[in-house]
């Protein structure tokens, strides 16, 4: 007993490396309890998907691959992983969270009468979980009182699980929906295309904020971003002021990061932009207002007008990797 | 059609809460109470289909007696009445989900919209557990919502990571409201003015016979670790010799 089963996504054919610290905290929590790794796939034509997940030194991966799991709706893989998180004798069924798992587990958990506890950043020694609320600003623990336990994990609290041996075992499910129960048609998929990584996924995030005012502005963010191939990160602000496409915010409300270099370009700081990005190795700032609460956790902060200083700050990198 | 809107009573999300000194919770006095900014976006998406389609908007509240003020702002809003059940002990979503379901089952609305979270717990749970407990599909994070004309299904496109996902669902359905789906309005004058009148039935939780034993019981908070500020640059030549020679990440 003590199993622990984690849904991982996948995309254009490959395992999504967002998931890999899923994996590192199933690990973790093993460790105590004794049990097994578990990993669930859900979707269409897994099979290059299913080889990868395999590598991780989980014990088995289940596999649920079906044409009606082709188009990820709620109801369908909320049935799906139902059955198999009570046929794999899973004592917490868990993701990583994204906009998916947010969507899912929570309906997943009333299948599975367990409580749940969104968004957790570490397990405590009695087994119960720590996790943010109001916006960041405090973290509390919770126990869940039921005897299956749902988690959504925030993947920038655990490392990326390494390949490890042997090969996990598979599980092939049987996946029989009730189409009629669901109730919901799946109409397209509207991607924001992008060549920079995604920005749970880059080592490198450049983010603008109210300070850039605009296209112009972003264009310096661009440029910067670049330099390191990084994903381009907005705030709030920005994003509401339809500078940017919304899935770049990172804050609370948004994507929650911790790349290895974060650089807030005209970013005040608001309670919940620091939410999201406060985990980030290295913080720097540019920021011409010298109150700015960013400041108070860049690692290195220049009070300068942006419209001067990334320019020079392009020019000043380029000519340091060259020498 | 018959919209019901669920509305929280939360603290003042522009306000930095801190936690008390014994980690028994937050600090709440001297602090406003606001309705929860995701909440009062879903009201005025009700009212808005309720603007094209007719029908009747219904505000719910699960908290104390104070939360009457945050159904008079949906009522001042423009919505039609509200409910209030009295509640003081804490609830894990699923039993604010369980007594929604009761409420929903005594009214019987088309459509139940709400925000996609609180923002002072921040579970973001209540939406998918209601609609799982009813039987009704479910879609999450709006940024826009389409009514059909015979008001049997919902066009839906959910915020998702890398883009929007397009759904179509059958009414009725539970839909949970993302920051940018609308920018709800003011309330004007003679609407607060009308919302004094406007009815609020109040119903006792007890009364309901409803199961809200906790399933996650809250212990211990602590204040997050704070980050150390690090130094200030006086250009941009020390900061591009610092990321080279101390952070080595050029």
């Amino acid at each position: 007993m003590g199993n622990i089963l984690m849904i991982v996504e996948h995309k254009d054919g490959a395992l999504k490396k967002v998931s890999l610290p899923g994996i590192s905290f199933a690990k973790q929590y093993t460790q105590k309890t004794g049990g097994e790794v578990h990993l669930l796939v859900m979707g269409h034509n897994l099979g290059a998907v299913v080889e990868q997940a395999k590598c991780y030194g989980a014990q088995k991966v289940f596999v649920a691959d079906h044409e009606s799991l082709g188009a990820y709706l709620t109801e369908t893989y909320a049935q799906v992983a139902a059955r198999v998180a009570k046929e794999s004798g899973a004592e917490v069924v868990g993701a990583i969270s994204t906009s998916m798992s947010k969507d899912l587990l929570p309906r997943l958990a009333a299948k599975l009468e367990a409580g749940m506890a969104s968004d957790i950043l570490s397990v405590t020694d009695q087994g119960w979980f720590t996790r943010p609320v109001w916006a960041g600003n405090a973290v509390v623990e919770v126990e869940i009182t039921t005897p299956v336990k749902v988690v959504t994990v925030r993947g920038t609290e655990f490392e990326k699980a390494p390949k490890g041996d042997p090969a996990s075992g598979q599980v092939n499910v049987d996946v029989a929906i009730d189409m009629g129960a669901v109730k919901k048609r799946f109409v397209r998929f509207e991607e924001i295309k992008s060549d920079r990584p995604e920005l749970t996924e880059a080592s490198v995030i450049v983010t603008g904020g109210r300070g850039t005012k605009g296209e112009e502005g972003f264009k310096l963010v661009e440029g910067l971003a670049d330099l390191f191939n990084a994903a381009v990160g907005a705030t709030r602000a920005a994003v509401d002021a339809g500078w940017v496409p919304n899935d770049l915010q990172v804050g609370q409300t948004g994507k929650v990061v911790a790349p290895d270099v974060y650089f807030a370009i005209g970013v005040s700081g608001a309670i919940q932009h620091l939410a999201g990005m406060k985990g980030s190795k290295i913080i720097v700032a540019i920021n011409k207002d010298e109150e700015a609460p960013i400041f108070s956790v860049a690692d290195y902060g220049l009070v300068a007008d942006l419209f001067k200083a990334v320019p020079e700050l392009v020019e000043e990198i380029n000519k340091a990797r060259a020498s | 059609m018959k919209i019901l809107v669920c509305v929280k009573r939360v603290t003042d999300p522009d306000v930095k809460i801190k936690v008390k000194p014994d980690g028994s919770g937050v600090v709440t006095d001297g602090v406003d109470f606001k309705v929860n900014p995701f909440d009062e976006i879903a009201v005025e998406e009700a009212l808005r289909i309720k603007e094209k389609l007719g029908g009747e908007v219904v505000v719910l509240s699960i908290g104390p007696q104070e939360a009457t003020k945050e159904i008079r702002s949906g009522l001042a809003m423009g919505a039609d009445r509200g409910i209030l059940v009295k509640a003081t002990e804490q609830l894990d979503p699923f039993g604010v989900a369980n007594v929604m379901k009761k409420i929903v089952e005594q009214e019987n609305p088309e459509l139940i919209i709400m925000g996609k979270q609180a923002v002072d717990g921040d579970n973001n749970q209540a939406g998918q557990i209601l609609a799982e407990l009813l039987g009704v599909p479910q879609a999450c994070f709006a940024s826009k919502v389409e009514v059909g004309q015979d008001q049997k299904t919902a066009s839906v496109a959910r915020e998702v990571d890398g883009g929007f996902d397009h759904v179509e669902v059958d009414l009725p359905a539970v839909i949970t409201a993302d920051l940018r789906l609308n920018e709800p309005r003011y309330a004007s004058l003679p609407g607060i003015m009308k919302a004094k009148k406007k009815p609020i039935q109040e119903i006792e939780l007890a009364s309901l016979s409803v199961d809200t034993q906790l399933k996650v019981v809250w212990h211990k908070m602590t204040e997050p670790a704070e980050r150390q500020a690090g130094v200030r640059v006086p250009d941009v030549a020390t900061l591009v010799a610092k990321l080279r020679d101390e952070a080595k990440v050029l």
